[in-house]
């Protein structure tokens, strides 16, 4: 056995490239798949987090029907017929310019151990629970916010309870008894009743104590983030499934070209007495230590990988959700052997193949490579075959199927199917300009191209992957940037936001009013109500305002604000039009504390990065309905000519406004597009780290396959080429074959990023956007995918241009 | 006409143990129209010298000159030219081109030698007994079939002369006798010189003259 597998590992040492090929291989796909699963893994486990502690989702609660109909009075009522529930209160709370989630709960009436943890090394039940309380935060939440544990901090609901370390705390979460959150938060009814599930429930009913005002939302599986965040972490996850195969594609290609290299040795150990068995337990136990390697490898890389886009991931999650993931990485030994065990399982899949080979390899027949051109015909009628299926049931995933997952599905067979078709096309393309090429030079180099095929294929099955993720998720994200900053300039057409502090309201609107330098001034209100079980905003906006000309639809009646002024019609996001299957002149029947209030949707708007959903009414018939809602904050229309910063400055000087209070539209826009930036910048890194790993694969095939190459040029070398030449041949057609590839990569980007739009989004966002074509963007990938390839195909190349004629004559001949 | 001079050439090989000679001052030549066989045993230097005579390896002293010129001491480019122009070569490996079909592969060094003549290679073709078989790939051949594509591609550019290195190495001995009378037959109507470098004592009898290689120099 020793002596075997010391034979046939002798041949790693003689190619040193194609040891260097699988290992590299194995090492991306690893390497990109464990990075990834990190980050997903972090996420998750800070929702986990979030969701033991604290998260109502996984607890039935009874949430107020609207805003303050939760009373105290209800609470103690519920409580004294036997209902174990407990009160929560939320807000947000700016501190030192950075803004956090502000919980109240009553740890003595919390459903068990829901908050036990969070006092691991911090302050004691009584002082977190009676003034002057203490306010408990997870360390990274108290450095981010710059808090000092032991020190009461400042905000703008006023001085914070004294700071305490809780390690079980989610970030981000700042969590105070109930007392403390109703003073800092200026509330009198709660927002929440928590209802613990090991009590037993009483005979009467809540509804029964309650009233109206309540209802009962049961637990859920899922946290509301973690349902919010399912498409980020299926998109990242689609990107490292990506990258493993293309890595896979890499390593098959090396093993499978080995394998042909050492059938003489391998025949040869058969013949000296072997069995296939043995011989085939020897090559799986070399596989298993390379992929081993190659796997801790992969994931010191993967690690790296993680580690660099951790701050943008959370960012992202930040921005589109809300979501708090830690900036700090923590790797989990479940990690570490999942990595090992996808280096190991892609391994076996990726040398499935050849190893069977091995198995049934016949002892007496000779070392000859498998013919060319009739394998590759029936190659390439099978692989036609199933990529025309796996087309098929990309369409019908589409037409039959529903929801993320049938998007996804469709995607995966759309992309499988285009990546299995592209050997036979790319063939079909050379045999037509094959018929059309003039001159013996042209016609060997789109023959030879046409063998090169099937030692590439997999290499340029891989780029073809890569560009179009690129092309269809690069239209996407261009797409929605149009979009998006169209849809900005529309929305923020006030020219300074000003929210100020509760108390300070009447006397700002008094005061903005009788300024001559502000023109108009635009006064939102904000309240919530459920919406087919989902809480949803509903915004007061004045109808006979700016917003009638300047608020952009998606659609609308002709006398939409009209209606809205009359208190008759509401306008609604795209999703929740999307989510209660809303259309135009639909009624919408909003639960308003006097009884239903049914309006007309008259409208229906986009509102990127609301997931919820939100409805517009007109404010006076707002507050009209519901009482007291407090103001959202006011947007100013400043006069010709009047500058935003003077009026700034005034607002500043007279009532106090911090940054967050205080902002002009400038400011807002650069602001909302770093948000945009950073959501997608995860996506970008991973588009060239894909291409990165294509090129890889590229240069893996090419270095791999330079050896064989040589049997075919040798002749050519021998009839008059120059080794120059023919290097120089073999570079244009490495890059001809590249760039075939990336134009085939555009018609399949665009279904992509069709996919994207019109399914993915839709099922993930709730939103669909207007599909931008980008030429420009497909030029620049076309320049790319060139340079990629000749760099891949550069070394190769020199080393043919400098090769020695003694190395190209031994072709010829075995003996001197 | 003089188609190949060859002079004092020397040739050794590089290894970790020091050079090893291969060539001590070998001289031949060729004359069109004539054959000429290369004997030796394994190791003498034959293949070598044959590659120098193509032009596909440098020696390290002496001249060789091909057709009147001067291919000692040309650089890469000229050297292919030569090859390109001046001479036919037949490896036993056969060595066509796998991507090419057989029509391709006959015509190939014709045409980048810019001297394709289809009715030659049409004649050729008839001749050498491919004329069906010209849509073929190498290897739907047998091994007989493609060695006659083999010289039929070294002689469809007319070369000054043919060198074939163990033409019948991999063929049988009914095979081999039919593909050396063919080709015999087919040079000395082209009017090209022939030089065989060959283990068979056979197949050196059918040619004009033997010359035999012995530890690098010729006996």
């Amino acid at each position: 056995m020793r002596a075997a597998f010391a034979a046939l590992a002798s041949h790693w040492r003689a190619k040193p490239l194609q040891a260097a090929a699988v290992v590299v291989g194995l090492m991306l796909a690893t390497a990109l798949w464990s990075g990834i699963q990190a980050l997903n893994g972090e996420a998750r486990s800070s929702y986990a987090e979030a969701a033991a502690i604290l998260d109502g989702d996984r607890l039935d609660r009874l949430e107020p029907i609207a805003e303050g109909r939760l009373t105290l009075e209800i609470y103690v009522a519920l409580r004294r017929a036997g209902w174990a529930v407990s009160p929560v209160i939320e807000g947000r709370v700016t501190v030192g310019g950075r803004s956090a989630r502000l919980i109240g709960v009553d740890p003595l009436t919390l459903p068990n151990g829901r908050l036990t943890g969070a006092f691991d090394g911090g302050p004691g039940i009584g002082a977190f629970s009676a003034p002057p309380w203490s306010m408990l935060a997870a360390p990274e939440t108290i450095e981010d916010l710059g808090l000092r544990v032991g020190e009461r901090a400042s905000s703008d609901r006023g001085p914070l309870p004294e700071t305490a370390v809780a390690r079980a705390l989610a970030p981000g979460v700042l969590v105070v008894d109930i007392g403390a959150a109703e003073a800092l938060l200026g509330r009198t009814s709660l927002d929440a009743l928590l209802i613990d599930p090991e009590a037993p429930r009483p005979d009467t009913g809540w509804a029964e104590v309650a009233g109206e005002a309540l209802r009962l939302v049961e637990a859920d599986d899922e946290s509301d983030l973690e349902r919010l965040t399912k498409s980020f972490h299926l998109n990242l996850t689609a990107f490292g499934v990506l990258s493993f195969c293309v890595g896979l594609f890499i390593t098959h290609a090396a093993v499978g070209l080995a394998f042909e290299q050492r059938l003489g040795t391998l025949r040869t150990l058969r013949a000296c007495g072997m069995s296939a068995r043995s011989l085939t337990v020897v090559l799986l136990g070399e596989l298993v230590l390379v992929a081993l390697f190659a796997g801790a490898l992969g994931l010191i890389a993967g690690y790296g990988i993680a580690a660099a886009l951790l701050p943008d991931v959370a960012a992202t999650l930040a921005g589109l959700y809300g979501a708090e993931v830690p900036g700090a990485l923590t790797l989990r030994p479940e990690w570490w052997l999942a990595g090992l065990c996808m280096s190991l399982g892609g391994a076996l899949v990726a040398a499935g193949h050849t190893l069977a080979l091995a198995w049934g390899m016949p002892v007496l027949a000779s070392a000859r490579p498998e013919a060319w051109h009739g394998a590759q015909q029936r190659s390439l009628r099978l692989q036609a075959g199933f990529g025309f299926l796996a087309l098929v049931l990309a369409g019908l995933a589409i037409v039959l199927g529903g929801g993320l997952t049938a998007g996804f599905v469709s995607m995966a067979s759309l992309m499988i199917g285009a990546t299995l078709l592209l050997p036979p096309v790319l063939a079909g393309a050379l045999s037509a300009a094959q018929r059309v090429a003039r001159g013996p030079v042209v016609e060997w180099v789109i023959a030879d191209a046409r063998q090169q095929i099937s030692g590439l294929g997999l290499a340029l099955m891989a780029l073809l992957l890569a560009l179009s993720t690129n092309i269809g998720v690069g239209t996407m994200v261009e797409s929605f940037r149009a979009t998006f900053t169209t849809w900005l300039d529309q929305r923020l057409f006030a020219d300074v936001y000003v929210d100020p502090a509760p108390e300070q309201t009447a006397r700002f609107r008094d005061w903005a009013e009788d300024r001559d330098d502000v023109a108009e001034t635009l006064e939102t209100v904000r309240t919530q109500a459920i919406l087919g079980g989902v809480s949803v905003a509903v915004v007061g906006r004045p109808a006979g305002s700016s917003y009638r000309t300047e608020w952009p639809f998606l659609a609308a009646k002709d006398d939409a604000w009209d209606r809205i002024a009359a208190g008759e019609g509401a306008i609604v996001s795209e999703q929740l039009a999307r989510r209660l299957g809303l259309a135009l002149g639909d009624p919408l029947d909003l639960p308003a504390p006097e009884g239903a209030w049914t309006l007309e949707t008259v409208a229906i708007y986009a509102d990127y990065g609301n997931p919820k959903g939100e409805v517009g009414v007109d404010r006076e018939r707002l507050t009209g309905r519901w009482p007291g809602t407090a103001s959202d904050g006011f947007g100013l229309r400043l006069a010709p000519g009047a500058s935003s910063d003077a009026v700034m400055r005034d607002v500043e000087a007279a009532f106090g406004a911090g940054p967050d209070a205080l902002i002009d539209n400038a400011a807002l826009k650069v602001f909302s597009h770093r948000v945009f930036e950073r959501t997608f910048a995860v996506t970008a890194m991973l588009n060239v780290l894909t291409l990165a790993i294509a090129g890889a694969a590229l240069f893996a095939s090419l270095a791999t396959l330079a050896d064989r190459r040589l049997a075919q040029v040798a002749p050519l070398w021998a009839m008059g080429l120059t080794r120059r030449r023919l290097a120089v041949l073999d570079l244009a057609k490495t890059a001809a074959l590249a760039t075939l590839t990336a134009v085939l990569a555009i018609p399949l980007g665009l279904a992509v990023a069709w996919l994207l739009v019109a399914v993915v989004n839709v099922e993930a966002f709730g939103w669909r956007l207007p599909l931008h074509i980008f030429p420009g963007q497909w030029a620049a990938l076309m320049a790319l995918t060139l340079g990629v390839a000749l760099l891949a195909g550069a070394l190769p190349a020199l080393r043919l241009a400098r090769m020695a004629p003694a190395r190209l004559v031994k072709i010829f001949a075995e003996e001197r | 006409m003089r188609v190949l001079e060859i002079n004092g050439v020397e040739k050794s090989f590089r290894t970790p143990q020091g050079p090893v000679p291969v060539l001590n001052g070998v001289s031949l030549s060729l004359e069109r129209g004539q054959s000429l066989a290369l004997m030796g045993e394994s190791g003498s230097g034959k293949s070598t010298l044959l590659h120098i005579a193509a032009g596909l390896e440098p020696c390290d002293a002496g001249s060789v000159e091909v057709d009147g010129v001067a291919v000692t001491g040309a650089g890469d480019a000229a050297r292919a030219a030569v090859r390109r122009d001046r001479i036919g070569i037949v490896f036993q490996q056969f060595t066509l081109v796998p991507s090419l079909n057989v029509g391709g592969n006959l015509a190939l060094q014709a045409r980048l030698a810019g001297r394709h003549d289809l009715d030659w290679t049409d004649a050729l073709a008839k001749r050498l007994g491919l004329d069906d078989l010209r849509d073929r790939y190498p290897e739907q051949l047998s091994g007989g079939q493609q060695q006659r594509v083999a010289i039929g591609r070294a002689l469809a550019a007319r070369p000054a002369y043919v060198l074939a290195d163990e033409p019948t190495g991999n063929l049988d001995q009914a095979t081999g006798d039919a593909v050396i009378a063919l080709a015999q037959e087919l040079i000395a109507e082209a009017g090209c010189g022939f030089l065989v470098v060959t283990h068979s004592a056979r197949l050196a009898q059918r040619l004009d003259r033997c010359l035999t290689l012995d530890a690098g120099r010729l006996a």
